[in-house]
């Protein structure tokens, strides 16, 4: 079976893909300032990835994000997610808003947030892909009456 | 003062660092697990020595005053149930350490084992009502996944059925919160209390109304029990010990309890309601588990019926009423899960669940042999034993104010748990 | 006005539950349900003329509609993704073990 899908996907995706994810990545650097966050800029990236899976065959993907990667970068983000609410420790309180906070509508400004949300967006594109991976390489067999 | 995010972010915390340590020793997942269960329960424990008696310990996520922030609250509830949770998730973890050598996946299954205990944590401290959706949601996936975890037929087929229940229930109680915000325009238990007082008693019992169905079917009562007897016998041994002593509880009792004693307030027709899911849970229960040759079916028809006797003390409202259901609840989380850990290890030397072929095992396992008759004699009542005194109390509580009726319902309960335990003993 | 259409979709959601056989379609009302759940939550926010609540430097003097429902909604629909990545693989799973997905026929458990 051919792997991937035709030649103008193939060449339409290697262009298309890279800007996807760094789309995915300005949403989750912006969430403090414009709609998105950690959340949507996660799914935008695990889009990229199984876009990329879906035009190239997964073997492509696999080489580029392995399994065990998936897992090990879910957990580091969850972690690093743990760790700010944690810090917040160091100032009295959990989840205390520590880091200084510049003015509204700066890039580098409301404290732990955009840190928040670089963890987030980590977890959820990294968890979104090794769920894909899953369910497609599931090998059905089917009719197993017991 | 700050103890109380950890019982949270423990869990957590442990929960995300087992995938990554997994590779290192094969012991890895269950040291860790063991170690965050064995913290937890010190620490409810030593939670009893620094809370003023009487008094409530409040704490302020991130600092944010209420009712802009999250806080987290610990009463005299709270700490019963959080006491209750992290005991028995110990008892859980440390049979795990044997039980679960018959599967793969080890270290999934703490994760998961403790995402569900984070979840539980989190519901039970927690002085927020969208707080409360997020906990209990994060706690119900977690058990979803957890009562398929050996991806047996049955056992995937018993997910299927009690995870589509359990989402529907999770969607009527978030349409109650959102019905309660739309009411009052805040989040926060206390001070949705105390602006709920001028609502109209026509808002209240339409949210009620929801909020019955939703936790009703996570505490798993009469008309909303279906989902019970397929997915407690399914799950692994430690597993259905937890759900059923301690889940089914936390998620649902508690939370109604929490909802309508304290934020929506309890009017007589609500009472007689709860009195009558009770009593109808209890009789139900008992019924159906008479002519079950499973084990572990037959403990999860009990489970129904012991949760009708907590809903039936509670929902009497008075104080005799209040403590011997709260009692019941203590004393059922704790010889239930017994109860499942001892079918567990039936279960796992003998290798079936059919009461019809067992027999005789007394001889060739002792210990648990004698800690079944206890556990089962507890269940059935019968004095000296603690399930005779919180069934005392409720049945006292019943005459004193007055409704025979459920008393004598109670009475004829108890009798029918007698028989049917008479029946396992054998 | 808008809150009873929202009930309805409710109430197509708990019709294709209740009544479909097919697990897929079961699944798929599911996802209806928490849809219109999360629709009635948003809908709670509206102020009449309000903008979106980002908060614009230039104009100050704009009217929001309320933000807390969102952040609400935001948190449910992550929640309502992970149900669904799950049921989907039970799904699966049952498909492979079963051979059907006739829920009929899908009934080991019975008493």
């Amino acid at each position: 079976m051919k792997e991937g899908m035709t030649v103008i996907v193939k060449t339409i995706t290697r262009f298309v893909g890279v800007m996807i994810m760094l789309f995915g990545v300005y949403i989750v650097l912006h969430g403090h300032l414009s709609p998105g966050g950690g959340f949507a800029g996660g799914v935008l990236l695990a889009s990229g990835f199984i876009l990329l899976t879906l035009a190239f065959g997964k073997d492509v993907s696999l080489k580029i994000l392995p399994q065990w990667l998936a897992s090990a970068l879910e957990s580091v983000g969850a972690l690093i997610f743990l760790g700010m609410a944690l810090l917040g420790f160091a100032g009295g309180f959990f989840f205390l808003n520590l880091l200084p906070k510049g003015e509204a509508g700066e890039l580098m400004s409301a404290g732990i947030i955009p840190l928040c949300n670089i963890g987030i967006g980590i977890k959820v594109g990294a968890a979104l892909f090794a769920v894909f991976m899953v369910l497609i390489m599931l090998r059905i067999r089917p009719g197993k009456e017991e | 003062m700050q103890f109380l995010p950890l019982f949270v972010a423990v869990p957590l915390l442990v929960a995300f660092v087992i995938p990554l340590l997994a590779r290192w020793n094969k012991w890895m997942p269950d040291i860790l697990g063991n170690l965050a269960t064995l913290y937890l329960l010190v620490a409810a424990t030593g939670l009893y020595f620094i809370r003023p008696f009487n008094n409530i310990m409040i704490y302020k996520m991130g600092g944010w005053v209420p009712p802009f922030g999250i806080n987290l609250v610990l009463d005299g509830l709270s700490h019963l149930l959080l006491l209750t949770v992290c005991l028995i998730a110990f008892m859980a973890t440390f049979y795990s350490i044997a039980y679960m050598r018959k599967y793969t996946g080890k270290g999934k299954y703490y994760v998961l084992f403790l995402l569900m205990l984070a979840g539980m944590n989190g519901v039970v401290l927690t002085g927020d009502l969208f707080n409360l959706y997020v906990f209990l949601e994060i706690a119900a996936v977690a058990s979803y996944a957890l009562v398929a975890f050996g991806t047996e037929a049955e056992e995937l087929e018993a997910s299927f059925k009690y995870l589509v229940m359990g989402a529907l229930a999770s969607a009527f109680i978030l349409l109650g919160i959102g019905i309660i915000y739309g009411m009052t325009g805040t989040l926060n238990m206390a001070d949705a209390a105390r602006l709920l007082a001028n609502v109209g008693t026509a808002g209240k019992m339409f949210v009620s109304a929801f909020f019955i169905m939703g936790f009703g079917l996570k505490a798993a009562l009469v008309p909303f029990h279906a989902w019970l007897p397929d997915a407690h016998p399914s799950a692994p041994a430690p597993i259905s010990a937890m759900l059923s002593g301690v889940l089914i509880k936390a998620l649902g009792v508690y939370a109604i309890v929490r909802i309508f004693y304290n934020v929506i307030g309890v009017t007589p027709q609500l009472s007689y309601i709860l009195m009558v899911l009770g009593a109808a849970s209890m009789l139900v229960g008992v019924l159906l588990a008479i002519g079950q040759w499973d084990f572990k079916r037959l403990l999860a028809y009990h489970s129904i019926s012991q949760i009708g006797y907590v809903i039936l003390g509670l929902g009497l409202g008075t104080p005799l009423g209040i403590m011997g259901g709260l009692f019941h609840l203590f004393n059922h989380a704790l010889f239930k899960s017994l109860l499942f850990l001892n079918a567990g290890a039936v279960e796992y030397t003998v290798g079936t669940r059919q009461l019809e072929e067992m027999g005789g095992l007394s001889k060739k396992m002792p210990v648990t042999s004698a800690t079944s008759l206890a556990a089962s004699m507890s269940i059935a009542g019968i004095p000296p034993f603690n399930g005779f005194w919180s069934k005392l109390f409720i049945i006292l509580a019943c005459i004193q104010a007055g409704r025979l009726w459920f008393a004598l319902a109670a009475i004829i309960g108890s009798l029918l748990t007698l028989a049917s335990f008479l029946k396992v003993q054998k | 006005m808008v809150y009873f259409l929202c009930f309805l979709l409710f109430l197509i959601g708990l019709y294709c539950i209740v009544t479909k056989k097919n697990l897929l379609k079961i699944i798929i009302g599911l996802v209806i349900v928490e849809y219109a759940v999360n629709l009635f939550l948003v809908l709670l926010g509206y102020k009449t003329g309000g903008h979106a609540p980002i908060i614009n430097l230039a104009a100050p003097d704009w009217i929001y509609v309320d933000p807390l429902p969102q952040a609400l909604v935001l948190t449910s629909i992550v929640i309502g993704l992970a149900v669904l990545a799950l049921v989907v693989a039970i799904a699966m799973r049952i498909y492979e073990r079963y051979g059907t997905f006739d829920i009929t026929q899908i009934r080991k458990l019975r008493g």
